[in-house]
C-alpha cells in the first residue's frame, strides 16, 4: 500500500479547485499554480526514487483490493512521464506567467491548466482501463477548454476539428472497453493481462486490440489519424501550445505503450507490425508536412507528428532495445518539443509574427535565443552530443539488429530532413536580416518578463545537453523500464499477487 | 433481446456517421451524441442482459445468492453518461461561439486553419 502514488494526481486537482475558488485573486492564483507544479515534480522525483529502489507500487483505491477496485499502479515508465509532466508543467507556468494576457489568466487558465495535468498524470498512473478512460475525458474536457480560450476566430476552427476528432476517438476508446469487458469481465489491466490469454476466440482479441490502437492513434497523432493536430495546435497562445505540444500526445502514446506491452501481446506478429507500418509512415508525413509550411508552430506542430513515428517504432519493434530506446525517445521529446515552442513564442513577443517572411534578424538582436533554439532543434534532427542522437541511435541500432531495414532507412532519412526544418527555421529567422515592416517593433523585453521567459527555457536546454552528457544515466532508467514492460508477469504479481498473500 | 438491441446500437453507430459526414455542423454535433449513445448502449448489452435478479444481498448473507445481474455495466454507463454529457455541453457551447466568430454552419468554410 503506497499512499504517495495518488499524490501526483491529488495536488493538481485540489489546486485546480482552490484555484477556481481564488477566481478574482489572480496573484493567489498565479503562485498557487508555481507551488503546486513545483511540488508535482518533486512528488515526482520523489515516486521515480521510490519505484527505482522498490519496484512497482501499488495503491489500491479506497481499500478494495485489485482487480475490484481501481488500483494506481506506478511502474517506472509510468513514474518517468509523472515527472516529465511535472517539469513540463512547472516550466510553462512560469512561462505563461508574463507571456499569457490579462484576458486568458482572467478566465480560469491556472485551473484548467492545473486539471490538465490531473488528466494527465491520473492516465500515466491508473492501472484500470475503465478508469483510463475517465482520466482521458479529464484531460481532454481541460484541453477543449484551454484550447479555445480566448475565442479568436482560427481557435474557433482549431477546437472544433480537435473536439470533433478526440470525441470520436473516446467512443472508439469506450466502445473497445465495452467490448472487451463483456469478453472478459474484467477491467483491472493486470487481470486482463491474465485472463485475455485464456479466452479462445483470439481472433476476437485482435479486433479489440485494433480498437484501442485505433483510439490511441488518434490521441497521439499517428499516421493517418493525425490530421486534427496541425489544424489546432498553432492557435492557441504559446504557451498552452507548449503544454499540448509536449503531454497530450505522449498520453496517447503511454497508452499505446501500457497497452501493447501488458494487454495486447498474443499475437505480436500482426498487432506490431501493423504499428511499425504506422510509425514509419507517421514519420515520413509528418516530416514532409513539415518542409511544406512557413510558420513558426505549424513547422513544430507537424515535427510532433514525425517524433511520435519514432516512440511508435520502439514500441512496434517489441525487442528490449528497442522499447528502451522508444522510452529514451519520450523522455528527449517531451523537453525538446515543450522547448521549441517556448522559443518560438520568445520570436514572436521580439518580433510579433510566427510567419516565416516576418521574421529575421533575431541572431543580430537576441544571440542568447539562438544558442537556445539551436540546442533543442539540433537535439531534435539527432545531432550529436545532444539528447536527440541518443535516442535515434539506440532505435537504429535496435532496428538493425531485428533486421528491419527500411524503417531504420526511414528513421535516418527522416532525421536529415527534420535537419533540414531546423535549418529553415534558422535561416529565416535568426540568420536573414530583418524584414522592413510597417509596424513598430514590440517594446524590448527587460527585468522580470525578461527572467521568466528565458528561465524555462534554459532549463529545459540545459536538460536537453544534460541527457545528452549523461546518456548512459538515462539509459540504465529506461532500461529497467523497458525491462518492467516486457515482462508483464511482474506487473501482474506487483498488483494482484498481494490480494492472495493475505 | 440481445439481437434486437445488437441491431439498434448497430443503426445509431450507422447514423451517427452519417450524421457526422454531413456538412453541418449542427449536424456533426448530433452525430457525436448518438455516436456516444450508441457506445453507452453497447457497454450496457455486451456485459449480458440478466433480467428480474438484481445483485441483492439477502439479509443475514454476504453475497447474492445464485445468479444475479452484473451491477458494474450500468454503473460504467452511469459514468461515461455523465463524461458525455459534460463534453456534449461544451460542444454545443462551442459550435455556438464557433457559428458566432465564423459565421456559417458549413463545414466545407472551415478551412482557415488547415494545412
Amino acid at each position: 500500500m503506497s499512499p504517495e502514488i495518488a499524490l501526483p494526481i491529488l495536488i493538481p486537482l485540489l489546486s485546480a479547485a482552490v484555484s477556481v475558488a481564488l477566481w478574482r485573486h489572480m496573484a493567489l492564483q498565479r503562485s498557487l499554480a508555481v507551488l503546486a507544479t513545483g511540488a508535482l515534480l518533486a512528488t515526482g522525483l520523489v515516486l521515480l526514487w521510490e519505484v527505482w529502489h522498490d519496484g512497482i507500487l501499488v495503491m489500491d483505491m479506497g481499500v478494495w483490493p485489485a482487480p475490484f477496485g481501481i488500483a494506481l499502479v506506478a511502474d517506472l515508465l509510468a513514474a518517468i512521464m509523472v515527472v516529465l509532466a511535472g517539469f513540463t508543467g512547472f516550466a510553462v507556468t512560469l512561462y505563461s506567467l508574463v507571456s499569457l494576457d490579462r484576458e486568458h489568466e482572467n478566465f480560469g487558465y491556472y485551473p484548467l491548466l492545473l486539471l490538465l495535468l490531473a488528466g494527465v498524470c491520473g492516465a500515466f498512473l491508473t492501472g484500470d482501463i475503465f478508469n483510463l478512460f475517465v482520466w482521458f475525458e479529464v484531460m481532454l474536457i481541460a484541453s477543449f477548454a484551454l484550447l479555445v480560450l480566448g475565442g479568436r476566430r482560427t481557435q474557433m476552427e482549431g477546437g472544433l476539428k480537435y473536439v470533433t476528432l478526440n470525441l470520436i476517438a473516446s467512443a472508439i476508446f469506450l466502445t473497445a472497453v465495452g467490448l472487451l469487458y463483456g469478453m472478459v469481465g474484467t477491467l483491472n489491466m493486470a487481470d486482463l493481462s491474465v485472463k485475455l490469454a485464456e479466452v479462445e476466440e483470439q481472433g476476437l482479441v485482435t479486433v479489440l486490440s485494433l480498437l484501442f490502437m485505433i483510439a490511441f492513434g488518434i490521441k497521439a497523432a499517428a499516421f493517418p489519424l493525425f490530421f486534427w493536430l496541425p489544424a489546432s495546435y498553432h492557435t492557441p497562445p504559446v504557451a498552452i501550445s507548449a503544454v499540448f505540444a509536449g503531454l497530450l500526445t505522449k498520453v496517447g502514446v503511454y497508452a499505446l505503450f501500457r497497452v501493447f506491452t501488458l494487454i495486447f501481446t498474443h499475437d505480436v506478429g500482426y498487432t506490431h507490425n501493423l504499428l511499425l507500418w504506422g510509425a514509419g509512415l507517421t514519420m515520413l508525413t509528418g516530416v514532409l508536412g513539415a518542409a511544406a509550411q512557413f510558420e513558426f508552430r505549424r513547422i513544430l506542430s507537424f515535427h510532433i507528428i514525425s517524433q511520435i513515428g519514432y516512440m511508435l517504432m520502439g514500441l512496434a519493434l517489441f525487442t528490449p532495445l528497442a522499447v528502451l530506446g522508444g522510452i529514451f525517445y519520450i523522455v528527449h521529446h517531451i523537453v525538446v518539443k515543450t522547448n521549441l515552442f517556448l522559443v518560438s513564442g520568445v520570436a514572436r513577443r521580439l518580433r510579433g509574427s510566427y510567419e516565416l517572411r516576418d521574421l529575421g534578424g533575431l541572431y543580430r538582436s537576441a544571440p542568447g535565443l539562438s544558442v537556445l533554439f539551436l540546442i533543442p532543434a539540433l537535439s531534435l534532427a539527432g545531432m550529436p552530443p545532444l539528447s536527440g542522437f541518443f535516442g535515434k541511435f539506440i532505435l537504429v541500432r535496435a532496428g538493425l539488429e531485428a533486421g528491419a531495414y527500411a524503417i531504420v532507412f526511414v528513421a535516418l532519412l527522416v532525421g536529415l530532413l527534420t535537419l533540414y526544418s531546423m535549418v529553415k527555421i534558422w535561416a529565416e529567422v535568426f540568420w536573414k536580416p530583418a524584414p522592413e515592416s510597417a509596424s513598430p517593433p514590440p517594446p524590448p523585453l527587460r527585468g522580470r518578463e525578461r527572467l521568466l521567459l528565458y528561465a524555462p527555457i534554459s532549463a529545459m536546454a540545459a536538460v536537453t545537453v544534460a541527457i545528452g552528457l549523461g546518456a548512459a544515466w538515462v539509459y540504465d532508467v529506461a532500461e529497467a523500464a523497458a525491462a518492467q514492460l516486457l515482462d508483464p508477469a511482474l506487473y501482474v504479481e506487483a498488483v494482484l499477487g498481494r490480494g492472495r498473500l493475505q | 433481446m440481445e439481437p434486437l438491441l445488437a441491431f439498434v446500437i448497430g443503426g445509431l453507430y450507422a447514423a451517427a456517421l452519417f450524421m457526422m459526414l454531413r456538412r453541418s455542423i449542427v449536424k456533426l454535433v448530433i452525430g457525436l451524441m448518438l455516436l456516444s449513445n450508441a457506445a453507452n448502449l453497447l457497454i450496457f448489452t455486451a456485459a449480458g442482459l440478466t433480467r428480474g435478479v438484481p445483485p441483492l444481498v439477502p439479509e443475514g448473507l454476504t453475497r447474492p445468492d445464485g445468479l444475479s445481474a452484473d451491477p458494474l455495466p450500468q454503473a460504467l454507463v452511469l459514468t461515461a453518461i455523465v463524461i458525455s454529457f459534460g463534453v456534449l455541453a461544451f460542444a454545443v457551447v462551442l459550435i455556438h461561439r464557433a457559428y458566432v466568430a465564423v459565421g456559417t454552419d458549413d463545414l466545407r468554410r472551415l478551412r482557415d486553419t488547415d494545412t
